[in-house]
């Protein structure tokens, strides 16, 4: 390995520009004669838009323009979609249901955007926003998606009766009803998986352009994918042809998910840029995003597991009601379904799967993929089940995993997955040494001393990245391919550039693709640069979510490098007067076999381009070759983590006082980029598992609305973290991938509620686990132990 | 409009304004010092965090009028254009303290004033609870600490550029 090759922990190459100020984020961006637009979002959940003046607002100073959905719709601007097509058991099709950028003719959640002001600077759109009138008739709103589907409920969308919008299943449901017959021991559960807010630190923005010379539109934006933002934009909202509609996605602050997706203000910027001839900038605030920015998670779920009388897992059912707000985003279908279903055998040998789920409509804001999507969902169903079962059999809940783990690959689950490798055993042991699990009951009636009730929860998880291979996704609905592309640049010089369709939001490709070229072609890590997030550059690309960057992201990318060392070797054969087949490449250097004859890279990348010693009938001039990889299977990252937490009886509270994780991440590229991920992934578990909570009151207010309401994690509610891993290389990818950036986010949730319930002796405790509800489960099953 | 007058990273600006411009606006906009960020609107985040007369403030919570005459030094004072970086930048650059990088220019400032309050020697403890007012969502604050510890150690003997 060399210092800046595969598996060296290399300082990122972005951070001199982020650590002095220099990072170039979409509101950085000023054009020369922009304008400012501030929506006008709907107050009420659910209301009839009976007439809008603008009129007075129109008047106002500084105001260029006022623009309602009528107009939106009068210019034939299309609406949002999602675009992943769900089927329910009776072969329907998901009834998705309009989604305007800005409503026409009734507001569905509140946020909804009604009208929007352009004006000269953003306090006049804000202050001519006000005069706006807009005659609402309220409707009865719907905010509990329990209670989407009751007769009488509200009515969201005409196309979705009882508010449904498919009813999916997954699995074979006699074999489940069957193991079920004859188990030993059955353990039941009900929870709620909390509704979480993303909450990336840099808010949404978005400016349009259009140059009415060229006839071209540009969109700087917040995206995590800019070339399906441009597709989307194109193909269905109908704002221009893909060839005259460039997207920019310049550093952007965060994303978890929440900037996949396609939103209403940067149709609006684009389509309000053309039609007043000015750059227009939106930069929606905090409270903004709260009302706005898709939300996640919102599963209600009845789950059973099955047993043996040796304590082996032979059925698993499960029946969720999954929240998608008040409009389909654009992947949201996907994500209760095919990113959750599919997860449901966990680590285990589980025989029999059986998975009901009905998506709802409510008068709340759009529900789409959040760190992990789906995923974190079923490891939440299967290791509370498997930890329950453990403690209600009277079992070590290490040996009841244990005894269940996969053990042979590839294992083909009931679920459709394929597992292709792993060892789990070995990721429980290495986690139980370092967590000193035989220490706990020393630790635990040491607390007991101070008062303190202490617990220990694990999560032994799994899912899968790599997304995806295209043929597959595509038989499962998904409208687009999952492949990823690149294209490597060799200059004269012999530098390098990288253009890949990845996206990097924080998790330093511009350093870790480099370190692959790097290695691959033995020239300096300073020589190679990565050049991503724009539409005009990179040709295609499917950008970056679902840890895929690596697993796919960096597959396309030693795909073209293959064709660069084959192309060079034909350079140097010609440099070198030998047969192609002769050339050997190794550390940076074209060797004839068996010669001391050899040409450096920078010798060859120079005669790729003087093209002196070959003739065009021989060979092409230049170097540069590009490659479209598409996965052949999933890739299946999974480990093991470790929560203990000491919980005060006298207010509720609960403290993380150890974290212990250890993940099988195949091959690493740079284990302290990695460690990083996992760091994250579990302080966004630990927010959803303790603090985090988006809470709408019943006529669907969103009660939690800013971070004064909504908890994110800070530095004192998290513990230092024990970070560690195993490795058992991915089959399915050249360098043998699996994907980093959600295990955190995925693991955590369910160890910390594994732990808390150990710690407090009952099960009857929901997310997030603030004092108040522990304080609670505590004083209710004390009443229970009392009236029995 | 409102005129104010006041010291940006060493040098003295002017500006005629609406009385509403937040410090963090007159930075960004009017002087184009983008690496003081908005993350939050409601001094929660952290993100606009810069030094008034050397003292950490959310410049999303001060109006630019409310400081006349006021010293303030924003991320882009700490090192020269291709000079070294200041030793808390180099801490979080050499302890992957940061991610996406838009809370950063905020932790470090509000890092650098935690050592001139607390000094040099900050346990992880400490670093955690002056983390108070500044939120990250990429790092879950393991690096952030390690960062900030080895960043206060590293500033002994560093002296600041006058600003």
């Amino acid at each position: 390995m060399s210092a800046t090759g595969i598996g060296a922990a290399v300082r990122r190459k972005e951070d001199q520009r982020f650590v002095t100020g220099k990072g170039h984020y979409t509101d950085d961006v000023n054009r020369p004669g922009q304008c400012h637009a501030y929506f006008l979002r709907s107050p009420h959940a659910h209301a009839r838009l009976k007439g809008i003046d603008s009129k007075p607002a129109a008047a106002m100073p500084g105001v260029l323009a006022v623009l309602s959905g009528a107009e939106l719709a009068a210019d034939k601007i299309g609406n949002l979609i999602c675009g992943w097509m769900i089927t329910s058991k009776d072969g329907s099709q998901m009834k998705m249901a309009p989604h305007p950028a800005i409503a026409h003719g009734k507001a569905n959640h509140v946020g909804d955007p009604v009208a929007v002001v352009v004006a000269e600077t953003l306090p006049q759109a804000k202050d001519a926003a006000e005069k706006v009138k807009v005659d609402y008739e309220l409707l009865p709103a719907l905010s509990d998606p329990a209670k989407a589907q009751d007769q009488g409920a509200p009515q969201i969308h005409e196309v979705a009766p009882r508010n449904t919008i498919y009813q999916w299943h997954l699995g074979d449901a006699e074999a489940v009803e069957a193991a079920f017959r004859i188990a030993k021991h059955v353990t039941k559960l009900d929870f709620i998986n909390n509704r979480l807010v993303p909450n990336a630190i840099e808010p949404r923005a978005a400016i349009g352009e259009y140059d009415a010379g060229s006839d071209n539109l540009t969109l700087w934006n917040t995206t995590q994918n800019p070339h399906v933002a441009r597709l989307v934009m194109s193909a269905f909202v109908g704002l221009a042809p893909e060839h005259k509609l460039r997207v920019i996605a310049p550093d952007v602050g965060g994303g978890f998910g929440s900037k996949i997706f396609i939103y209403p203000e940067e149709v609006v910027c684009l389509w309000a840029a053309r039609k007043i001839a000015r750059p227009v900038k939106c930069v929606p605030e905090r409270s903004e995003a709260f009302l706005t920015d898709a939300h996640r998670r919102d599963h209600g779920t009845h789950a059973e597991m099955a047993f043996d009388p040796d304590g082996k897992v032979t059925g698993l059912r499960v029946k969720t009601i999954a929240n998608l707000g008040a409009y389909m985003s654009t992947f949201s279908s996907s994500v209760p379904t095919y990113l959750y279903g599919t997860l449901l055998s966990g680590q285990y040998e589980i025989p029999a799967i059986y998975c009901e789920v009905d998506a709802v409509y409510t008068n709340t804001v759009p529900v789409d993929a959040y760190r992990g999507a789906g995923r974190p969902e079923a490891t939440f169903v299967v290791e509370r089940l498997i930890e329950v079962g453990a403690r209600q059999m009277g079992m070590d809940p290490a040996d009841l995993r244990k005894k269940n783990f996969i053990k042979a690959f590839p294992h083909q689950t009931p679920v459709i997955m394929t597992y292709d490798a792993g060892d789990y055993h070995a990721s429980l042991k290495k986690a139980l040494e370092l967590a000193d699990y035989g220490g706990f009951g020393k630790r635990k009636r040491e607390s007991a001393r101070h008062d303190k009730l202490r617990g220990i929860g694990f999560s032994t998880y799994i899912e899968a990245c790599g997304i995806a291979p295209s043929q597959a996704v595509g038989s499962l609905g998904c409208g687009v391919g999952l492949w990823e592309s690149a294209e490597v640049r060799v200059n004269p010089t012999g530098t390098v550039e990288i253009l890949t369709g990845c996206h990097q939001h924080g998790q330093g490709h511009e350093t870790t693709f480099a370190q692959v070229v790097s290695e691959r072609l033995g020239i300096p890590f300073e020589n190679v640069s990565v050049v991503h997030g724009d539409t005009d550059k990179v040709q295609f690309g499917m950008g970056t979510y679902g840890s895929r960057s690596g697993a796919v992201g960096i597959s396309a990318i030693v795909k073209a490098l293959d064709k660069i060392e084959a192309k060079a070797k034909k350079v140097a054969a010609h440099m070198l007067e030998a047969a192609e087949g002769d050339i050997v490449f190794e550390d940076g250097k074209f060797t004839v076999a068996g010669t001391d004859k050899s040409a450096a890279w920078g010798e060859v990348a120079l005669n790729a381009y003087t093209a002196h010693k070959f003739t065009g009938q021989e060979l092409e001039p230049g170097l540069k070759e590009g490659a479209f990889y598409d996965p052949t299977n999933f890739t299946f990252p999974a480990g093991c983590h470790i929560c203990e937490v000491e919980v005060d009886p006298q207010t509720g509270e609960s403290e993380i006082v150890a974290w212990t994780a250890v993940d099988d991440f195949g091959t690493v590229v740079n284990p302290m980029i990695v460690e990083g991920q996992v760091h994250g992934g579990i302080a966004q578990g630990v927010g959803q598992a303790l603090l985090e909570g988006a809470v709408y009151d019943k006529d669907g207010q969103l009660v939690t609305g800013s971070l004064m309401d909504y908890c994110l994690p800070r530095a004192q509610d998290l513990p230092a973290l024990k970070v560690e891993m195993t490795k058992t290389p991915s089959p399915s990818n050249p360098l043998g991938i699996k994907g980093c950036g959600e295990a955190g986010a995925i693991a955590a949730p369910v160890a910390v509620i594994n732990a808390i319930t150990d710690a407090i002796g009952t099960e009857d405790l929901s997310m997030p686990a603030t004092p108040q509800a522990v304080w609670w489960a505590l004083q209710k099953a004390n009443d229970r132990r009392k009236a029995a | 409009m409102t005129a104010v007058a006041l010291t940006v990273n060493g040098k003295a600006v002017t500006g005629d304004v609406d009385p509403r411009t937040l410090l963090v606006q007159f930075l960004r906009e009017n002087l184009r010092l983008t690496g003081t960020h908005v993350g939050c609107d409601t001094s929660q985040c952290g993100a606009c965090v810069v030094h008034v007369n050397g003292k950490a403030v959310k410049s999303c919570t001060v109006f630019v009028w409310q400081i006349e005459g006021a010293n303030v030094a924003t991320i882009e004072s700490l090192a020269e254009p291709n000079g070294p970086l200041h030793p808390m930048q180099e801490a979080f650059r050499e302890h992957h303290g940061l991610q996406c990088g838009y809370c950063t220019p905020g932790m470090i400032m509000a890092a650098i004033d935690m050592v001139n309050r607390k000094g040099h020697e900050l346990d992880d403890p400490t670093i955690r609870h002056e983390l108070e007012g500044n939120l990250c969502r990429c790092t879950g604050y393991h690096n952030i600490v390690k960062a900030i510890a080895a960043g206060a150690k590293a500033m002994k003997g560093h002296v600041q550029a006058p600003s």
